[in-house]
């Protein structure tokens, strides 16, 4: 048992950190911010996750974890978990070897962006509901649909689509997983800005002919595969509200000791200073599932993983209510206020609250696996 | 980062497993399980038998019968201890009273009460909280004046659990009612049968016997029973409450809980199928089963941490252990309720009536619910109310 990062992670810590101190987002500004992308690339974070023969770090999960911690520290608004979590993911996971030749050297020097296309109109959170159709024909396959939420989706050059090539709209057997270039004939799409300030899409796939070989995995069993760069993707997102918490956790606090109503600072106000207990209290539980989400991300076994990232991402959700609803009230009205950062944060952790799944979701799934206390 | 265990932990742990399972009877540890009283003499024979194989006080120091174990093991034999639903040893002997002697009593007295202590050959209770010093413990006004080379007590003390089957009592007397508050303050040791003091029982909301009032009228005290130095009695003090608030968190018990709500909740019948089916109550599960994972690892994060940290001062994060630990041993608590329902009504102990053969209604396991549902709002009341853990975090964390 033992929380201490090792040496290298320590630095990776010290740069990540540095660099987000110096090029945090200021979230009121309206114009878009410079990109971030080439300095992720410089410092080597687009080719964190990938193994070192093929041009990556070979950072696990907890480089990951140290990464995005600092992201959502920072606001940043930069597609990493669509582009490096999980796009990264698929070819890391589920990628043939031509497909990781292909694709991971351009992750790592930042000309390519990916995004996971898989929500749906009906689907909400369930990853096997999947309506858009793959069609075979050929050596190709056609793809018809309609995608939405896409991450990244605007500015991804390769989009990872999930399809149905058998059953029935919520069966879990029949999904296959295609890399389908992000201006291929028959793609259109609509960007917007989300309410944390990144960007999203929606996506219509008309008639698109992607090749077989850009199938990733296996045919029709895409679900296994899909369901695990989720799980990763979901222990980044606990790292990201862990950081989005701390900060605003710090920020508030700092407030609570300067504004002074009644001649005194707020802070002296029991009142306010149990609520902010309480708040430090949830980042503390937040912390510890998500290093407990770090440390089962790469675990196979669906049994064992599944459980402990649904527990991970209900309870960072449930830390993520609380600080960011109390931050709100414990700041008074300039916490309202666009020009203020606490806002942001608090929007920052809502969006995460609802991206692959809520709390009710991830509860159910908890239930549903067995939960996390063996009988004796 | 590594959350599991290494293999000779692994080991360590199933030792331990099969120690409590072998040698401590099953008996006493279905009580435990079913959150039913303890008598004095299971206490006792449970802490022998730990006792016997050194595992009483692994928290003391070697030279009286201390184990030299890293902070992870102490982490899995509390756990293991629980999960095993052992009754844990004496709190009072030790992990109050054994502690404060070997570290600030003489020799004389430590021969005389630590290996007495960790046999349970003295039980001892707590005299700190008076009616009028709760949670602001300082202005306790229980005084002991020096006549003769004797200390004279006078006073009362309030909340004393288990002080009827106590032979002796540590208490926090003032010595000096000029200095400020904390300062004349000391910690004296006093035999239960000196003449002068009474015991009165206090009948707590579940029904039971567990705490009493003890009240001196000039009781006489040898001067050699005095702790350490006069008027430095607040110092123990401290050094005993952060000593009482490690493994306050209960995982272990919490966990203990809840496995056995599920099973029962398997075993029990609501709306034409098992409650287990009723998906609003395995949604309950979950909520707590998440609180208690999180809480788990917080918990190992603390004692991971201690290694880097002075082992004499008190970790503030204990405060955050105690609040969630106590919310989520209500909570459990709170779960077998449920789960007894309308069963959890009746409470066949204080009545037994005569000549009675059909079987019960209500399953055996149920009138136990509803008394440890209302014992255990205790939880978030003594050890620093949850209130007082809020105001260490503002202050020692936040700077408030
Ligand atoms: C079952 C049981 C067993 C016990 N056993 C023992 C024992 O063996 N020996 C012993 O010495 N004591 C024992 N105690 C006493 C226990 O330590 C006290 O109950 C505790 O310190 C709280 O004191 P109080 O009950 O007087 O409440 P009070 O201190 O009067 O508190 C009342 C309320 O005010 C709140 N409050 C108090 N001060 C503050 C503050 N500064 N800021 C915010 N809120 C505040 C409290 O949190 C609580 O909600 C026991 C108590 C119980 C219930």
């Amino acid at each position: 048992m033992d929380f201490d990062l090792t040496e290298e992670q320590r630095l990776l810590k010290e740069s990540i950190d540095r660099f987000v101190a110096d090029h945090a987002r200021d979230p009121a500004a309206h114009a878009a911010a410079p990109s971030l992308w080439a300095g992720f690339a410089e410092l080597g974070l687009l080719a964190l996750p990938f193994s070192e023969e093929e041009g990556g770090i070979g950072g696990g999960p907890v480089e990951t974890m140290i990464v995005m911690e600092a992201i959502g520290r920072g606001l940043i608004v930069e597609p990493y978990l669509s582009t490096v979590v999980l796009g990264g993911g698929f070819l890391r996971l589920g990628g043939t070897e031509a497909q990781r030749q292909e694709f991971i050297p351009q992750i790592a020097d930042g000309s390519l962006k990916l995004a996971f296309a898989q929500l749906e109109r009906q689907s909400r959170y369930d990853l096997h509901d999947v309506a858009t159709t793959a069609r075979r024909d050929g050596g190709d396959y056609v793809l018809d649909g309609r995608k939405g939420v896409v991450l990244g989706g605007d500015e991804a050059g390769l989009l990872v689509v999930t399809a149905r090539t058998a059953g029935s709209r919520r069966d879990e057997n029949g999904i296959t997983l295609f890399l389908v270039d992000g201006d291929a004939q028959g793609v259109t799409r609509r960007g917007m800005p989300a309410q944390d300030g990144s960007r999203v899409a929606e996506i219509a796939l008309d008639g698109v002919r992607v090749p077989a070989g850009r199938v990733l995995g296996e045919v029709d069993g895409g679900l296994k595969l899909a369901s695990h760069v989720v799980d990763v993707a979901l222990a980044a997102l606990c790292a990201d509200s862990l950081g989005a918490m701390e900060e605003l956790q710090r920020v508030t606090v700092d407030y609570l000791k300067t504004r002074q109503q009644f001649g005194v600072a707020i802070g002296t106000f029991q009142a306010l200073q149990h609520r902010a207990a309480d708040m430090l209290v949830a980042v503390e539980q937040a912390r510890s599932m998500a290093m407990y989400a770090a440390m089962m991300a790469e675990e196979a076994d669906p049994g064992e993983r599944r459980p402990a990232i649904a527990a991970a991402k209900a309870q960072v959700n449930r830390s993520g209510r609380l600080v960011g609803q109390e931050a709100v009230q414990l700041h008074g009205g300039i916490a309202m206020t666009w020009e203020y950062k606490a806002g942001h944060y608090f929007k920052r952790l809502t969006s995460n609250d609802v991206l692959f799944g809520d709390t009710d979701h991830h509860l159910r799934a908890v239930m549903e696996t067995g939960g996390l206390v063996e009988e004796v | 980062m590594e959350l599991r265990f290494t293999p000779e932990e692994i080991a360590f742990r199933d030792d331990l497993r099969r120690f409590f399972r072998e040698k401590v009877p099953a008996e006493i540890r279905r009580k435990v399980a079913e959150g039913r009283h303890l008598d004095k003499e299971d206490i006792v024979t449970s802490q022998r038998i730990l006792n016997a194989a050194g595992l009483a006080t692994p928290n003391w120091p070697v030279a009286w019968g201390g184990k030299d174990w890293t902070p992870v093991q102490r982490y899995i034999f509390t756990e293991e201890m629980q999960r095993a639903a052992v009754p844990l040893p004496l709190q009072f002997n030790v992990f109050m009273v054994g502690p404060v002697i070997a570290a600030f009593g003489n020799e004389e007295q430590k021969r005389k009460f630590l290996p007495a202590t960790a046999n349970l050959d003295i039980w001892w209770c707590q005299g700190f909280s008076e009616p009028g010093a709760g949670s602001d413990l300082a202005s306790l006004r229980t005084t002991a004046e020096k006549r003769d080379g004797k200390y004279v007590v006078s006073g009362q003390k309030a909340w004393t659990t288990l002080g009827q089957h106590a032979d002796w009592i540590f208490c926090l007397v003032r010595t000096d009612k000029e200095a400020k508050k904390q300062r004349g303050i000391s910690f004296l040791l006093i035999d239960m049968k000196t003449p002068g003091i009474t015991v009165r029982p206090v009948v707590t909301i579940d029904g039971a016997h567990e705490v009493n009032e003890v009240f001196f009228d000039e009781v006489e005290v040898p001067a050699e029973n005095l702790v350490g130095e006069e008027n430095k009695g607040w110092d123990y003090a401290k050094f005993l409450l952060a000593n009482e608030r490690t493994g306050i968190a209960r995982i272990g018990l919490s966990k203990q809980r809840l496995a056995r709500a599920k099973r029962l909740a398997r075993e029990t019948e609501a709306g034409g199928r098992t409650l287990w089916e009723d998906t609003d109550f395995r949604r309950r599960v979950a909520e707590i089963e998440v609180g208690l994972k999180a809480l788990e690892i917080t918990q190992m994060r603390v004692v991971a941490n201690q290694r880097h940290r002075d082992a004499d001062k008190p970790d503030p994060a204990s405060s955050i252990l105690k609040i969630k630990g106590s919310e989520l041993q209500q909570a459990t608590t709170e779960l077998l309720l449920e789960v007894a329902g309308p069963y959890a009504l009746p409470a066949p102990d204080h009545e037994q009536p005569e000549g009675w053969n059909e079987p019960a209604v209500s399953p055996e396991w149920a009138d136990a619910a509803a008394p440890l549902y209302f014992n255990y709002r205790k939880v978030s009341i003594y050890g620093g109310s949850n209130e007082i853990q809020r105001n260490i975090i503002a202050k020692a964390f936040l700077g408030l």
